[in-house]
């Protein structure tokens, strides 16, 4: 028994462990460190062949929130960068990590909510206002707490109504999850969160979650893609990096992303759209 | 229920879609799960064997240590796996984070434990019977060992099926060391993972169920295996 057990876990070792199963030499791929919520919704699945057959270059795409994306680059472990907090991203250039910053795409984010909609904000156009509407009705909010573009954004809004949300009550719950995870959790709650339209749109599990407001300008949401400086990250693969940030500003790339639509709805505009 | 009707039609769906992309993941999670606990026994079983009949100061403590080690969270496991692993962390060289062979080490890290814990406790019970026999024979401690595996040998297949389990329905640890890469470093539980977060819960549950077979299979076929072996 032990010399058959001891044969097949040989055989399994060669088979599996010795199989070449990373990456061979000659295969020319990048790592991208990207926000999921260009990869969740799909706009990366969808562009990233035409990349490929276009360029030959595979595009591993690591999904993380912005923050996290950024540590991710710090470290040396990616050799792009695609993310959205403008903040984040201008201390990320003023560390010297980052070298070039393009905006490739916009869109914008929103609230969504119970149909119910117990804090009254359904149909306005203020987002500030629509804060201090759930601040004030107690109504259920899911946080990303995550460090993510669009965690940043949400405390930047909270700042803005000139409340303290570190002492908000039980009703203001900081998931510390991705937007998947806050969105499965609102509709879970029945609670508002605030969300990118690339997510809601590609979203399956809305149960009673709906839009309640959008079209705010504070609500804008721009994806920047950041080549790294090479006195920072020597061993990052910088010029087959430049080849995909090149061909997502080129009018090729735009066109790409432009395309890419969900049951007619447009996810992403290419930068040169015109903002609200 | 209608969610779960739902996912079982799925489930049937795709293991007989001919699906490329999931056979691809399911052949992944196979290949770094059995990779990884393949090496966990290499390493595991003498060791857990080793443990149980020689003397040295600390053991207690080792053991000890081994049995607490099964709690070990993926996710610890995965976070230092990353930091040992990044471009700037000391086997950065290798280039080995977000790849399969990196999968293959945090859960070997995660098996090991299991498979030491479990042979040890087994192995140990075998020694106390046979002890005296093994030295009347004139044995060395380390001829004895492969005596005492065959001796604890179910013990020896529970010990390699737990690690398989540990290994093949782990998420935390191959999420940060592999980066759930499509095409590349995607396994069942990463892409599990991923269709929650996308909200597509009843493909979510379709491929859990899924993963639940190929386990069933799995641990099917090994004892199948082990009981032909008892009957000859």
């Amino acid at each position: 028994m032990k010399h058959l057990l001891s044969g097949m876990l040989l055989a399994f070792a060669a088979l599996f462990a010795l199989a070449p199963n990373n990456v061979r030499a000659e295969d020319k791929f990048i790592t991208l460190a990207s926000t999921t919520s260009v990869d969740n919704s799909g706009l990366l699945t969808h562009i990233l062949p035409q990349f490929k057959a276009a360029s030959g270059i595979d595009v591993h795409v690591v999904a993380l929130g912005t923050g996290q994306s950024l540590d991710v680059a710090r470290r040396g472990d990616a050799d792009l960068v695609l993310v959205h907090d403008p903040d984040a991203e201008s201390k990320f250039m003023s560390e010297g990590h980052g070298i070039t910053q393009r905006e490739i795409a916009w869109n914008d984010f929103i609230i969504v909510g119970p149909s119910a909609d117990p804090a009254k904000i359904k149909g306005g156009h203020d987002v500030v206002a629509a804060f201090r509407a759930i601040w004030s009705a107690q109504a259920p909010f899911v946080s990303r707490g995550d460090r993510s573009g669009t965690d940043a954004l949400e405390k930047r809004l909270w700042k803005a109504t000139d409340l303290d949300i570190t002492k908000a009550g039980p009703w203001y719950k900081d998931i510390g999850g991705g937007m998947g995870a806050a969105l499965n959790a609102a509709a879970g709650m029945d609670a508002y969160t605030l969300c990118d339209r690339g997510t809601w749109v590609s979203f399956k599990n809305r149960r009673d979650l709906a839009i309640v407001l959008e079209g705010d300008s504070r609500l804008l949401n721009r994806y920047d893609v950041i080549e790294l400086n090479p006195r920072l990250h020597p061993k990052a693969k910088l010029d087959l990096a430049k080849q995909f940030a090149d061909w997502l500003a080129s009018p090729s790339g735009q066109k790409a992303i432009g395309e890419y639509e969900i049951s007619g709805q447009k996810l992403f505009h290419p930068e040169s759209d015109r903002k609200p | 229920m209608g969610d779960f009707g739902n996912a079982i039609r799925l489930a049937l769906g795709l293991v007989f879609s001919g699906d490329a992309t999931l056979y691809a993941i399911i052949a992944l999670s196979l290949r770094v799960s059995l990779s990884a606990v393949a090496i966990a026994v290499v390493i595991g079983l003498p060791a857990g064997a080793a443990l149980a009949i020689y003397r040295f100061p600390g053991q207690r403590g080792f053991v000890i240590l081994v049995n607490a080690l099964l709690g070990l969270p993926p996710v610890v496991v995965g976070l230092v796996g990353y930091l040992l692993l990044s471009r700037s962390g000391p086997l950065g060289r290798f280039g080995l984070l977000y790849t399969p062979t990196a999968m293959v080490l945090v859960q070997a890290v995660l098996t090991f434990p299991i498979i030491v814990a479990i042979v040890h406790r087994a192995t140990q019970e075998q020694w106390a019977r046979h002890r005296d026999a093994f030295q009347v024979a004139g044995a060395t401690r380390l001829k004895t060992i492969p005596h005492l595996l065959r001796l604890a040998k179910r013990s020896v297949l529970t010990a390699i099926l737990a690690g398989l389990g540990r290994a093949i329905s782990e998420v935390g640890a191959i999420v940060i060391v592999g980066g759930n890469i499509a095409g590349f470093t995607r396994t069942m539980t990463t892409a599990i993972m991923l269709q929650t977060s996308q909200g597509n819960l009843p493909l979510a549950l379709a491929l859990g169920l899924v993963l639940i077979i190929l386990s069933v299979l799995l641990n099917g076929m090994a004892f199948a295996i082990a009981e032909r072996r008892a009957l000859r």
